[in-house]
């Protein structure tokens, strides 16, 4: 599975696509990146006046990289297809904020598996700005059941 | 040896039960997700809590004979029996 193929399996769609490109996959580890568009309606409201991506936001681009784009390439020999009958779902996150991210920032989210056993794929999660500084950083998990089982 | 699975696998449950469930409600015929309200994912956290604790290996399709305490015990005797 290519990496495109991967990005294009995703169950999102604008506006809340928060991958860009995925760069490297493995059976064990993932990376990609996301670049937060000016414009995206949620700056207008966080903050009135001053414009930050919300914490919310940056766990779902960690989350949509880190842990579904990898479940997408670990069952990728599986009838896996989240736009069907498969179904993903977020169960924990412990995270810890380092970073702000503004409009337009380019951000790079790394993920290392921790395992994925009994449909639950567990991950550290790292997320990176241009300058390599560490954003966010968290173990997260989550549910991912293809529809045949 | 059932006698000392039972206390181990006690402790092991204990960080998963949910804020209000007792752990006084453990017994052997507790039923892991109806009686203790744990959740799918803690218990897939058990069963790798388990396999590490008994040095046992549980395979994808045993997971539903972890559904009580006393299932869970007999799978443990059954896999250390094995070894």
């Amino acid at each position: 599975m290519t990496k495109e193929e991967i990005v294009s399996k995703l169950p999102y769609a604008d506006p809340f696509l928060f991958v860009d490109q995925i760069t490297e996959v493995s059976q064990k580890h993932i990376k990609g990146h996301y670049t937060f568009d000016e414009t995206s309606d949620f700056y207008r409201g966080h903050f009135v006046n001053f414009p930050v991506t919300p914490g919310v936001i940056l766990l779902e681009c960690m989350m949509q990289i880190g842990l579904v784009s990898l479940g997408i390439y670990l069952l990728r020999d599986k009838s896996f297809d989240l736009r069907g009958n498969s179904t993903v779902a977020m169960v924990e996150n412990e995270a810890r904020f380092y970073k702000p991210v503004f409009p337009n920032e380019k951000v790079t989210v790394v993920s290392d598996l921790e395992y994925f056993r009994f449909h639950k794929l567990k991950s550290k999660v790292k997320m990176l700005n241009a300058d390599n500084e560490l954003v966010c950083s968290g173990i997260f998990s989550g549910i991912l059941k293809p529809g045949d089982e | 040896m059932s006698q000392d699975i039972y206390p181990q696998l006690k402790e092991i449950i204990k960080p998963y039960l949910p804020e209000d469930v007792n752990p006084d409600a453990i017994s052997h015929e507790s039923h892991l997700v109806t009686d203790l309200n744990i959740n799918s994912t803690h218990l897939v956290d058990i069963v790798l809590d388990v396999e590490d604790a008994f040095d046992i290996t549980i395979e994808d399709d045993e997971l539903d004979k972890m559904e009580t305490v006393k299932a869970s015990i007999a799978l443990i005797e059954q896999k250390l029996a094995a070894r």
